[in-house]
């Protein structure tokens, strides 16, 4: 029997429940049966046994922001148009009018990132 | 929570929980001197103790059950061994590997090593050698491995065994 399109992804959907249910169960019979018995000692951050210094948030350099920018610009445009270029001509104008305004989208990112001077590396 | 503690739990029961838990010992790799070197050839294909369900190495003490000393306890890394045994969670083993963390080894008379990882920290095996080789570690996770099988659940649950003291 052919299954339809969206019968296809019930294998997800009951892969989905199977996943959730069973790390529902063994999280639950962990939770049950492990001791519980929370010490000062054990609930301070590990540090190789000395005492923690300071605190967990660190300042980084803001330049890394530049990279962090164009690196998801590209990689989200890469990811999505390499499966969309395999499958796009069975899909018709819809996918290349959806796939334009995507690219679009991310196309505003870019042209932010040129007026705000992050391309200009030397 | 505290099923264990709090209800009577049949033989089968505590013998399946005791057969997982003595074949899935995440080892904490506290090595502090050349016996660390073998330990780590203990862990790696060779003699790889992983065939006895020892998994190496836990990334910090919370996902840790075993803790393997392996080397030269001072007086002055005693308190960072106490916190990281005090940080693993029940149920918790010990093997003292080596002479060193045994009784003091070599340095039995030294003003700066601790005489003995039993004077900070309970522990269930101890591994003579002087360093001990691959084979003796192998041989102590397997006296440890009877020692939790024919344990008494509930005691070990029950947190006295393993629970934390003054201090050094």
């Amino acid at each position: 029997m052919p299954e339809t399109y969206y019968e296809t992804y019930g294998v997800v959907l009951a892969v989905v429940i199977a996943g959730v249910g069973l790390v529902a169960v063994a999280l639950l019979t962990a939770r049950l049966m492990s001791p519980h018995r929370p010490l000062p000692e054990k609930l301070t951050t590990y540090e190789c046994g000395i005492d923690p210094v300071g605190e967990g948030w660190s300042q980084s350099q803001i330049r890394y922001y530049v990279y962090a920018f164009l690196f998801v610009i590209f990689d989200v445009e890469s990811v999505f148009l390499f499966p969309w270029a395999t499958v796009f001509e069975r899909l018709g104008y819809t996918a290349v009018v959806e796939m334009a305004v995507f690219i679009g989208i991310l196309a505003v990112g870019l042209l932010y990132a040129w007026r705000k001077k992050v391309l200009e590396w030397a | 929570m505290g099923v264990i503690e709090n209800v009577p739990v049949p033989s089968p029961v505590k013998f399946i929980l005791n057969w997982g838990r003595r074949y899935s010992l995440w080892v904490m790799n506290f090595g502090l001197a050349c016996c660390a070197i073998e330990l780590i050839a203990a862990s790696t294909s060779k003699h790889d103790f992983m065939r006895f369900g020892v998994i190496p190495f836990a990334h910090g003490p919370r996902q840790a059950d075993l803790l393997v000393v392996a080397g030269t306890v001072t007086d002055k890394m005693a308190p960072a061994l106490k916190r990281v045994y005090d940080q693993i969670p029940d149920p918790k083993y010990v093997i003292s590997f080596g002479s060193c963390s045994n009784c003091g080894g070599p340095y039995w008379d030294s003003y700066s090593v601790t005489k003995g990882v039993d004077q900070i920290i309970p522990t269930d095996v101890y591994v003579p050698g002087c360093p001990p080789r691959p084979q003796a570690l192998l041989h102590g996770i397997i006296k440890l491995q009877e020692k939790i099988a024919g344990e008494d659940i509930r005691e070990k649950w029950s947190g006295q065994l393993t629970a934390p003291s003054s201090g050094p």
